[in-house]
Protein backbone atom coordinates (compact mmCIF):
# COMPACT_ATOMS: atom_id res chain seq x y z
CA UNK A 1 0.00 0.00 0.00
CA UNK A 2 1.30 3.43 -0.91
CA UNK A 3 2.08 5.82 1.90
CA UNK A 4 -0.43 8.59 2.41
CA UNK A 5 0.56 12.18 3.29
CA UNK A 6 -1.08 11.65 6.66
CA UNK A 7 1.24 8.75 7.41
CA UNK A 8 4.27 10.98 6.76
CA UNK A 9 2.91 13.40 9.33
CA UNK A 10 2.38 10.52 11.77
CA UNK A 11 6.02 9.50 11.34
CA UNK A 12 7.14 13.09 11.82
CA UNK A 13 5.12 13.33 15.03
CA UNK A 14 6.77 10.18 16.33
CA UNK A 15 10.32 11.55 15.94
CA UNK A 16 12.27 12.48 19.05
CA UNK A 17 12.72 16.12 18.00
CA UNK A 18 8.98 16.60 17.47
CA UNK A 19 8.24 14.91 20.78
CA UNK A 20 10.74 17.17 22.55
CA UNK A 21 8.88 20.24 21.27
CA UNK A 22 5.26 19.06 21.35
CA UNK A 23 4.55 17.03 24.48
CA UNK A 24 0.99 16.07 23.62
CA UNK A 25 2.16 12.88 21.87
CA UNK A 26 0.87 11.13 18.80
CA UNK A 27 -2.58 9.89 18.00
CA UNK A 28 -5.87 11.44 17.09
CA UNK A 29 -7.82 10.59 20.22
CA UNK A 30 -9.92 13.33 21.80
CA UNK A 31 -7.41 13.55 24.66
CA UNK A 32 -4.44 14.03 22.31
CA UNK A 33 -6.26 16.64 20.27
CA UNK A 34 -7.29 18.49 23.43
CA UNK A 35 -3.72 18.36 24.77
CA UNK A 36 -2.39 19.69 21.46
CA UNK A 37 -4.40 22.87 22.04
CA UNK A 38 -3.92 23.07 25.78
CA UNK A 39 -0.15 22.61 25.79
CA UNK A 40 0.64 25.07 23.02
CA UNK A 41 1.58 28.57 24.18
CA UNK A 42 -0.29 30.21 21.28
CA UNK A 43 -3.34 27.94 21.20
CA UNK A 44 -3.90 27.51 24.94
CA UNK A 45 -5.75 30.85 24.96
CA UNK A 46 -8.50 29.19 22.94
CA UNK A 47 -11.08 26.62 23.93
CA UNK A 48 -9.99 23.00 23.47
CA UNK A 49 -13.43 22.20 22.13
CA UNK A 50 -15.67 24.24 19.86
CA UNK A 51 -19.26 23.52 18.87
CA UNK A 52 -19.18 22.39 15.26
CA UNK A 53 -21.87 24.80 14.13
CA UNK A 54 -19.93 27.71 15.62
CA UNK A 55 -17.31 27.04 12.93
CA UNK A 56 -19.84 27.63 10.15
CA UNK A 57 -19.61 30.94 8.28
CA UNK A 58 -23.10 32.08 9.29
CA UNK A 59 -22.34 31.92 13.05
CA UNK A 60 -19.74 34.70 13.14
CA UNK A 61 -19.01 35.58 9.49
CA UNK A 62 -15.40 35.03 10.71
CA UNK A 63 -15.20 38.79 11.37
CA UNK A 64 -13.01 38.56 14.49
CA UNK A 65 -10.58 36.17 12.82
CA UNK A 66 -10.47 38.35 9.70
CA UNK A 67 -9.72 41.41 11.85
CA UNK A 68 -6.87 39.52 13.51
CA UNK A 69 -5.68 38.48 10.03
CA UNK A 70 -5.47 42.11 8.88
CA UNK A 71 -3.65 42.95 12.13
CA UNK A 72 -1.02 40.27 11.37
CA UNK A 73 -0.62 41.61 7.80
CA UNK A 74 -0.19 45.11 9.24
CA UNK A 75 2.47 43.97 11.73
CA UNK A 76 4.49 42.15 9.05
CA UNK A 77 4.23 44.84 6.34
CA UNK A 78 4.74 47.55 8.97
CA UNK A 79 8.01 46.02 10.20
CA UNK A 80 9.22 45.76 6.59
CA UNK A 81 8.30 49.40 5.86
CA UNK A 82 10.24 50.45 8.99
CA UNK A 83 13.43 49.17 7.34
CA UNK A 84 13.27 52.01 4.78
CA UNK A 85 11.48 54.79 6.64
CA UNK A 86 13.19 57.47 8.77
CA UNK A 87 10.84 59.43 11.04
CA UNK A 88 12.59 62.77 10.44
CA UNK A 89 11.29 65.91 8.75
CA UNK A 90 13.79 66.05 5.85
CA UNK A 91 13.54 62.33 5.06
CA UNK A 92 10.04 61.06 5.87
CA UNK A 93 8.29 62.19 2.68
CA UNK A 94 11.24 61.20 0.46
CA UNK A 95 11.40 57.75 2.10
CA UNK A 96 7.70 57.26 1.45
CA UNK A 97 8.24 58.19 -2.22
CA UNK A 98 11.30 55.88 -2.38
CA UNK A 99 9.15 53.05 -1.08
CA UNK A 100 6.77 53.70 -3.97
CA UNK A 101 9.26 54.15 -6.79
CA UNK A 102 12.71 52.82 -5.81
CA UNK A 103 12.39 49.94 -3.32
CA UNK A 104 11.58 46.54 -4.88
CA UNK A 105 8.04 45.55 -3.88
CA UNK A 106 7.89 48.72 -1.79
CA UNK A 107 4.77 49.95 -3.56
CA UNK A 108 3.10 46.57 -2.98
CA UNK A 109 4.00 46.52 0.73
CA UNK A 110 2.95 50.12 1.31
CA UNK A 111 -0.37 49.61 -0.46
CA UNK A 112 -0.92 46.33 1.39
CA UNK A 113 -0.29 48.16 4.68
CA UNK A 114 -2.65 50.98 3.73
CA UNK A 115 -5.48 48.80 2.43
CA UNK A 116 -5.21 46.39 5.37
CA UNK A 117 -5.46 49.36 7.72
CA UNK A 118 -8.68 50.47 6.04
CA UNK A 119 -9.96 46.88 6.04
CA UNK A 120 -9.13 46.47 9.73
CA UNK A 121 -11.17 49.53 10.73
CA UNK A 122 -14.08 48.29 8.59
CA UNK A 123 -13.84 44.74 9.99
CA UNK A 124 -13.65 45.93 13.60
CA UNK A 125 -16.91 47.84 13.10
CA UNK A 126 -18.53 44.91 11.26
CA UNK A 127 -17.41 42.54 14.06
CA UNK A 128 -18.91 44.83 16.69
CA UNK A 129 -22.21 45.14 14.80
CA UNK A 130 -22.43 41.36 14.40
CA UNK A 131 -21.70 40.82 18.12
CA UNK A 132 -24.19 43.52 19.07
CA UNK A 133 -27.07 42.33 16.90
CA UNK A 134 -26.60 38.69 17.93
CA UNK A 135 -26.67 39.78 21.56
CA UNK A 136 -23.28 38.17 22.19
CA UNK A 137 -22.19 41.14 24.32
CA UNK A 138 -24.58 40.15 27.15
CA UNK A 139 -23.44 38.58 30.45
CA UNK A 140 -21.25 36.67 31.02
CA UNK A 141 -19.50 38.29 28.03
CA UNK A 142 -19.90 41.93 29.08
CA UNK A 143 -16.26 42.33 30.11
CA UNK A 144 -15.06 41.02 26.75
CA UNK A 145 -17.24 43.66 25.08
CA UNK A 146 -15.38 46.29 27.12
CA UNK A 147 -12.05 44.81 25.99
CA UNK A 148 -13.42 45.01 22.44
CA UNK A 149 -14.23 48.71 22.84
CA UNK A 150 -10.65 49.31 24.05
CA UNK A 151 -9.39 47.43 20.97
CA UNK A 152 -11.61 49.64 18.76
CA UNK A 153 -10.00 52.73 20.30
CA UNK A 154 -6.49 51.28 19.80
CA UNK A 155 -7.36 50.51 16.16
CA UNK A 156 -8.54 54.08 15.57
CA UNK A 157 -5.46 55.51 17.32
CA UNK A 158 -3.22 53.30 15.19
CA UNK A 159 -4.96 54.65 12.07
CA UNK A 160 -4.64 58.22 13.30
CA UNK A 161 -0.94 58.01 14.25
CA UNK A 162 -0.12 56.23 10.99
CA UNK A 163 -1.79 59.01 9.04
CA UNK A 164 1.00 61.48 9.90
CA UNK A 165 3.91 59.29 8.84
CA UNK A 166 3.83 59.96 5.03
CA UNK A 167 4.48 63.61 6.01
CA UNK A 168 2.54 65.09 3.08
CA UNK A 169 -0.01 67.91 3.04
CA UNK A 170 -2.90 65.56 3.84
CA UNK A 171 -1.00 64.11 6.82
CA UNK A 172 0.09 67.52 8.15
CA UNK A 173 -3.36 69.13 8.04
CA UNK A 174 -5.20 66.04 9.27
CA UNK A 175 -2.98 65.92 12.37
CA UNK A 176 -3.21 69.72 12.80
CA UNK A 177 -7.01 69.45 12.84
CA UNK A 178 -7.05 66.28 14.95
CA UNK A 179 -4.65 67.58 17.58
CA UNK A 180 -6.64 70.84 17.80
CA UNK A 181 -9.70 68.73 18.63
CA UNK A 182 -7.69 67.41 21.62
CA UNK A 183 -7.12 70.98 22.83
CA UNK A 184 -10.91 71.31 23.24
CA UNK A 185 -10.59 69.12 26.37
CA UNK A 186 -11.69 71.27 29.34
CA UNK A 187 -8.98 72.84 31.54
CA UNK A 188 -6.04 70.69 30.39
CA UNK A 189 -6.74 70.81 26.61
CA UNK A 190 -3.73 72.94 25.70
CA UNK A 191 -1.45 70.78 27.88
CA UNK A 192 -2.74 67.61 26.17
CA UNK A 193 -2.14 69.24 22.77
CA UNK A 194 1.41 70.25 23.77
CA UNK A 195 2.29 66.79 25.17
CA UNK A 196 0.79 65.02 22.15
CA UNK A 197 2.80 67.02 19.61
CA UNK A 198 5.85 67.63 21.80
CA UNK A 199 5.53 71.31 20.86
CA UNK A 200 3.06 73.91 19.62
CA UNK A 201 3.15 72.85 15.98
CA UNK A 202 3.03 69.61 14.01
CA UNK A 203 6.81 69.37 13.64
CA UNK A 204 9.79 67.04 14.12
CA UNK A 205 8.80 66.12 17.69
CA UNK A 206 5.24 65.33 16.66
CA UNK A 207 6.46 63.11 13.81
CA UNK A 208 8.76 61.19 16.16
CA UNK A 209 6.11 60.84 18.89
CA UNK A 210 3.52 59.57 16.44
CA UNK A 211 6.10 57.17 14.98
CA UNK A 212 6.91 55.68 18.39
CA UNK A 213 3.21 55.43 19.26
CA UNK A 214 2.40 53.87 15.88
CA UNK A 215 5.27 51.37 15.76
CA UNK A 216 5.83 50.42 19.41
CA UNK A 217 3.41 51.55 22.10
CA UNK A 218 0.05 51.03 20.35
CA UNK A 219 0.89 47.68 18.68
CA UNK A 220 2.19 46.24 21.98
CA UNK A 221 -0.95 47.43 23.79
CA UNK A 222 -3.07 45.96 21.00
CA UNK A 223 -1.32 42.56 21.26
CA UNK A 224 -1.85 42.53 25.03
CA UNK A 225 -5.56 43.27 24.76
CA UNK A 226 -6.02 40.87 21.81
CA UNK A 227 -4.58 38.09 24.01
CA UNK A 228 -7.01 38.94 26.81
CA UNK A 229 -9.86 39.18 24.26
CA UNK A 230 -9.18 35.65 22.92
CA UNK A 231 -8.66 34.17 26.38
CA UNK A 232 -11.94 35.64 27.61
CA UNK A 233 -13.85 33.82 24.83
CA UNK A 234 -12.82 30.53 26.46
CA UNK A 235 -13.37 31.82 30.01
CA UNK A 236 -16.86 33.06 29.15
CA UNK A 237 -17.98 29.68 27.81
CA UNK A 238 -16.79 29.72 24.22
CA UNK A 239 -18.27 31.50 21.23
CA UNK A 240 -21.81 32.69 21.79
CA UNK A 241 -24.22 29.98 20.62
CA UNK A 242 -27.76 31.21 20.72
CA UNK A 243 -29.75 28.04 21.57
CA UNK A 244 -27.33 26.07 23.71
CA UNK A 245 -26.49 28.98 26.00
CA UNK A 246 -26.55 27.56 29.57
CA UNK A 247 -28.65 30.51 30.78
CA UNK A 248 -31.11 30.02 27.91
CA UNK A 249 -31.31 26.27 28.49
CA UNK A 250 -31.88 26.82 32.20
CA UNK A 251 -34.60 29.36 31.50
CA UNK A 252 -36.25 26.99 29.05
CA UNK A 253 -36.25 24.07 31.51
CA UNK A 254 -37.60 26.37 34.21
CA UNK A 255 -40.42 27.42 31.88
CA UNK A 256 -41.14 23.80 30.96
CA UNK A 257 -41.37 22.93 34.68
CA UNK A 258 -43.76 25.82 35.25
CA UNK A 259 -45.97 24.61 32.39
CA UNK A 260 -46.21 21.20 34.05
CA UNK B 1 -1.42 39.01 87.39
CA UNK B 2 1.35 41.14 85.94
CA UNK B 3 1.82 38.46 83.26
CA UNK B 4 -1.80 38.90 82.05
CA UNK B 5 -1.39 42.64 81.92
CA UNK B 6 1.62 42.24 79.68
CA UNK B 7 0.08 39.85 77.12
CA UNK B 8 -2.85 42.08 76.06
CA UNK B 9 -0.86 45.20 75.23
CA UNK B 10 1.72 43.02 73.50
CA UNK B 11 -0.85 41.73 70.97
CA UNK B 12 -2.18 45.26 70.48
CA UNK B 13 1.35 46.47 69.76
CA UNK B 14 1.81 43.62 67.27
CA UNK B 15 -1.37 44.66 65.41
CA UNK B 16 -0.40 48.33 65.44
CA UNK B 17 3.00 47.51 64.07
CA UNK B 18 1.48 45.58 61.16
CA UNK B 19 -1.02 48.36 60.44
CA UNK B 20 1.77 50.91 60.67
CA UNK B 21 3.93 49.08 58.14
CA UNK B 22 0.93 48.59 55.81
CA UNK B 23 0.25 52.31 55.94
CA UNK B 24 3.91 53.10 55.51
CA UNK B 25 4.11 50.80 52.48
CA UNK B 26 0.97 52.18 50.84
CA UNK B 27 2.05 55.74 51.62
CA UNK B 28 5.49 55.33 50.08
CA UNK B 29 3.96 53.58 47.06
CA UNK B 30 1.57 56.47 46.47
CA UNK B 31 4.40 59.00 46.87
CA UNK B 32 6.41 56.99 44.32
CA UNK B 33 3.39 56.89 41.97
CA UNK B 34 2.88 60.66 42.25
CA UNK B 35 6.61 61.17 41.64
CA UNK B 36 6.43 58.96 38.56
CA UNK B 37 3.50 60.99 37.22
CA UNK B 38 5.39 64.26 37.74
CA UNK B 39 8.55 62.77 36.24
CA UNK B 40 6.61 61.47 33.20
CA UNK B 41 4.90 64.83 32.65
CA UNK B 42 8.19 66.71 32.88
CA UNK B 43 9.99 64.24 30.64
CA UNK B 44 7.28 64.45 27.96
CA UNK B 45 7.24 68.28 27.92
CA UNK B 46 10.22 69.47 25.87
CA UNK B 47 12.19 72.27 27.55
CA UNK B 48 13.74 73.52 24.32
CA UNK B 49 11.73 73.81 21.13
CA UNK B 50 13.17 74.15 17.67
CA UNK B 51 10.22 76.05 16.25
CA UNK B 52 10.27 79.13 14.02
CA UNK B 53 10.44 82.48 15.84
CA UNK B 54 7.05 84.08 16.48
CA UNK B 55 8.40 87.42 15.26
CA UNK B 56 8.21 87.82 11.48
CA UNK B 57 9.77 90.50 9.32
CA UNK B 58 7.12 91.35 6.71
CA UNK B 59 9.33 93.69 4.68
CA UNK B 60 8.86 97.28 3.57
CA UNK B 61 5.37 98.81 3.84
CA UNK B 62 5.72 100.13 0.26
CA UNK B 63 5.58 96.57 -1.08
CA UNK B 64 1.92 96.30 0.01
CA UNK B 65 -0.51 98.10 -2.32
CA UNK B 66 -3.40 100.04 -0.80
CA UNK B 67 -6.45 97.86 -0.10
CA UNK B 68 -4.42 94.67 -0.51
CA UNK B 69 -4.55 91.49 1.56
CA UNK B 70 -1.32 89.47 1.42
CA UNK B 71 -1.10 85.97 2.85
CA UNK B 72 2.32 84.69 3.94
CA UNK B 73 1.85 80.93 3.80
CA UNK B 74 5.04 80.12 5.74
CA UNK B 75 4.29 82.29 8.76
CA UNK B 76 0.48 81.97 8.57
CA UNK B 77 -0.33 85.71 8.70
CA UNK B 78 -2.20 88.22 6.54
CA UNK B 79 -0.65 91.62 6.05
CA UNK B 80 -3.40 94.04 5.17
CA UNK B 81 -2.96 97.58 3.90
CA UNK B 82 -6.23 99.35 4.62
CA UNK B 83 -7.06 103.05 4.24
CA UNK B 84 -6.58 103.50 8.00
CA UNK B 85 -3.14 101.85 7.92
CA UNK B 86 -1.43 98.47 8.15
CA UNK B 87 -2.45 95.55 10.32
CA UNK B 88 -1.64 91.85 10.62
CA UNK B 89 -4.16 89.09 11.11
CA UNK B 90 -3.53 85.48 12.05
CA UNK B 91 -4.40 83.29 9.06
CA UNK B 92 -4.86 80.23 11.30
CA UNK B 93 -8.54 79.35 11.58
CA UNK B 94 -9.80 79.59 15.17
CA UNK B 95 -11.82 76.41 14.63
CA UNK B 96 -9.25 73.63 14.22
CA UNK B 97 -6.11 75.38 13.02
CA UNK B 98 -6.30 75.14 9.23
CA UNK B 99 -4.71 77.85 7.09
CA UNK B 100 -7.42 80.15 5.73
CA UNK B 101 -7.32 81.82 2.29
CA UNK B 102 -8.20 85.32 1.04
CA UNK B 103 -10.90 85.24 -1.64
CA UNK B 104 -10.46 88.47 -3.63
CA UNK B 105 -13.56 87.86 -5.78
CA UNK B 106 -15.76 87.72 -2.65
CA UNK B 107 -13.72 90.06 -0.49
CA UNK B 108 -13.69 87.60 2.42
CA UNK B 109 -11.34 85.21 4.19
CA UNK B 110 -12.49 81.57 3.95
CA UNK B 111 -11.29 78.35 5.55
CA UNK B 112 -10.99 75.35 3.20
CA UNK B 113 -11.40 72.76 5.97
CA UNK B 114 -14.85 73.37 7.46
CA UNK B 115 -16.16 76.46 5.66
CA UNK B 116 -15.70 79.25 8.23
CA UNK B 117 -15.84 82.74 6.72
CA UNK B 118 -14.35 85.97 8.06
CA UNK B 119 -14.34 89.67 7.13
CA UNK B 120 -11.10 91.34 6.18
CA UNK B 121 -10.93 92.77 9.73
CA UNK B 122 -11.11 89.25 11.18
CA UNK B 123 -14.75 89.24 12.39
CA UNK B 124 -16.57 86.00 11.84
CA UNK B 125 -19.25 85.90 9.14
CA UNK B 126 -20.28 82.28 9.56
CA UNK B 127 -19.04 78.76 10.10
CA UNK B 128 -17.95 76.58 12.96
CA UNK B 129 -15.15 78.93 14.02
CA UNK B 130 -15.88 80.07 17.59
CA UNK B 131 -13.84 83.27 17.55
CA UNK B 132 -12.75 85.97 15.07
CA UNK B 133 -9.26 85.83 13.56
CA UNK B 134 -7.03 87.61 16.09
CA UNK B 135 -5.11 90.80 15.32
CA UNK B 136 -1.37 90.41 15.86
CA UNK B 137 0.96 92.99 17.35
CA UNK B 138 2.51 94.90 14.45
CA UNK B 139 5.12 97.67 14.50
CA UNK B 140 7.67 99.41 12.35
CA UNK B 141 11.28 98.42 12.99
CA UNK B 142 14.17 100.91 13.08
CA UNK B 143 15.02 99.88 9.52
CA UNK B 144 11.48 100.74 8.41
CA UNK B 145 10.34 97.11 8.06
CA UNK B 146 6.93 95.92 9.18
CA UNK B 147 7.33 93.49 12.08
CA UNK B 148 4.65 91.09 13.32
CA UNK B 149 4.67 89.18 16.62
CA UNK B 150 2.53 86.07 16.12
CA UNK B 151 2.53 85.22 19.82
CA UNK B 152 0.90 88.51 20.92
CA UNK B 153 -2.69 89.30 20.01
CA UNK B 154 -4.05 92.84 20.32
CA UNK B 155 -7.49 94.38 20.36
CA UNK B 156 -8.84 94.95 16.82
CA UNK B 157 -8.66 98.22 14.89
CA UNK B 158 -5.20 99.23 16.11
CA UNK B 159 -3.64 100.21 12.79
CA UNK B 160 0.00 100.97 12.11
CA UNK B 161 0.27 104.23 10.21
CA UNK B 162 3.33 104.78 8.06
Amino acid sequence: MAKTIASYFDELRATRIWRSIFRSGTGSSTLHRALAIQQNVFLHLFSTKVRRRMLSFSATWYLGTLTFGTFLILVITGILLMLYYHPSVPQAYADMKDLQFVVSSGLFLRNLHRWSAHAMVFLVFAHMFKVFYRGAYRPPREFNWVIGVILLLITLLLSYTGYLLPWDQLAFWAITVGSNIASAVPVMGDKVHFLMLGGNLVNANALLRFYVLHCVILPLTAILFIAVHFWRIRKDGGLYAHQSEPATVQAQTAKAKEAQ
Amino acid sequence: MPEEKQTKPASAIEFDRRAFFTKLGLGSLSIAAAGTAVFAYQFLSPNVLFEPSPIVNAGKPESYALDSVTLDVNSGIYLIHAKEGFFALSAVCTHLGCLTAWKPELGIIACPCHGSKFHREGDKIEGPAPKPLPWLRTWLSDDGDLMVDRSTTIRPLQFVRV
